[in-house]
Order: structure tokens, then sequence, then C-alpha cells
């Protein structure tokens, strides 16, 4: 159950195929993944986003989606489960985060794939920093 | 032995430092690390705080060597 961060713009997509070939996941008991992909949208409340900045609290934040997936692993008897999230400065476009999950059945996989994504959103320490060309923004708070 | 406190995003520069070294504490619990910290601002209600890592509510109990934050809601993913 893999945690990452990674400083540097990646393909989720790629990555996912990696981690399922260095795995052999797909060759073994897991009928259904389910995939969640989060992307930088270039606009945010109506304004244009030239760029994003994602400040974390190094530590806990890997701890708290440790926690969160550990807790998924366990509600939903899932085989494996993959979280990337991006931090720093990134454009719009850039993958944010992925969260993939492996199961048996389409149930468990959906589930535990959007109780990680929500709790995610709610629990894992990170911070979006806005730059709007001519000022800058935090945000204050995550869509529902 | 001291008690570390961080502060993150808006909080931080709020208050104009990411870091407070709190000495010779003895045990104390979150909110008043902060009222010793920030005695002329009350803790905002909306920030969540943590103590070594994991998340506190303010009556949290801190010994020395704690590492204590502080920090708005979150807005990953």
């Amino acid at each position: 159950m893999p945690v990452e961060l990674r400083e540097q713009a990646f393909d989720p997509w790629l990555s996912l195929s990696e981690f399922q070939v260095q795995r052999r996941l797909a060759a073994r008991r897991s009928g259904a993944t389910a995939a969640f992909v989060g992307t930088m949208r270039e606009i945010n409340e109506g304004d244009d986003v030239s760029a994003l900045t994602l400040e974390h609290y190094p530590g806990m934040t890997e701890r708290e989606l440790e926690r969160i997936v550990a807790g998924a692993m366990a509600q939903w008897s899932l085989d494996e489960a993959l979280v990337i999230h991006r931090v720093g400065r990134m454009q719009p476009g850039d993958p944010i985060v992925l969260v993939a999950v492996w199961s048996a059945h389409r149930k468990a996989a959906f589930e535990a794939c959007r109780h990680i994504m929500e709790m995610l959103k709610s629990r894992a320490p990170f911070w979006k920093h806005e730059d709007l060309g001519d000022r800058q923004r935090w945000v204050e708070s995550n869509t529902p | 032995m001291s008690i570390r406190v961080r502060y993150f995003a808006s909080l931080r520069e709020r208050l104009g430092r990411s870091e407070d070294t709190l000495d010779g504490a003895r045990q104390t619990t979150v909110a008043q690390v902060w009222r010793q910290l920030n005695p002329d601002l009350p803790l905002p209600t909306h920030i969540l705080s943590a103590v070594n890592q994991e998340y506190a509510t303010p009556d949290q109990s801190v010994a020395d060597g704690d590492e204590v934050a502080f920090f708005p809601p979150v807005t990953g993913g």
C-alpha cells in the first residue's frame, strides 16, 4: 500500500501501469481496479489560475495518508492500494493526485477508492495556494 | 528539552513565522501552548491542531519533547 509524494510532475496512468506490472496485480486475484485522478484546473471560483503551489506538513502528510489507506485496506479487504500526491508548484493540466485500489470485486473497489479520496480531501495536511497572475490567494476550503 | 511548535499555510503567513520553540514547559495542553506563544490572538475556531503529527483537540495534553502544529482546514486532492 504505497503512499508517495512527488515534487515533480508525474503521469498517473504510467505510474498505475508500472505499479500493476511490478506487483503482478493483473495476473492475480484482483478482478476489480478503481482509479481516481485529480487534475489542476485553469479556473477556480471564476478566476484564471496560472499556477498552484501545494504546501504540506512533511511527515504528518505521509503518516495521515498511510493511516487512511490502512483503514480502507482493512475495511474493504483490498488486495492493494496506491496513492500518489503532488507537492510544490504546478501548472494547469498537471495531475495532482492518483488513488487506485485493487480488490476481488467492483463494489469494494469503487467504495474504497471514493473513501480514500474523501478522507484525503478532509484530513491529509495539504494546502493549495493559487497564483492568479496579478495576485495570490490561499484556497480556504475544498469543494464537496 | 522543549516543545517545537509549527504553523502552516495561511496561518503561517498571518503570524509571520513558521515555527516557535517553547522552553521549560511542563505538562500543558494544545490550547495553553497557543496562548503562551500568541497571547494577543485567541486560537481561531477553524484552526486545526496536531500533536506529534496526529490530529489533536485543544484540551489534549502536551509534554516536553512533543511537536505541536497549528494549521487551517486542509485543501489537498
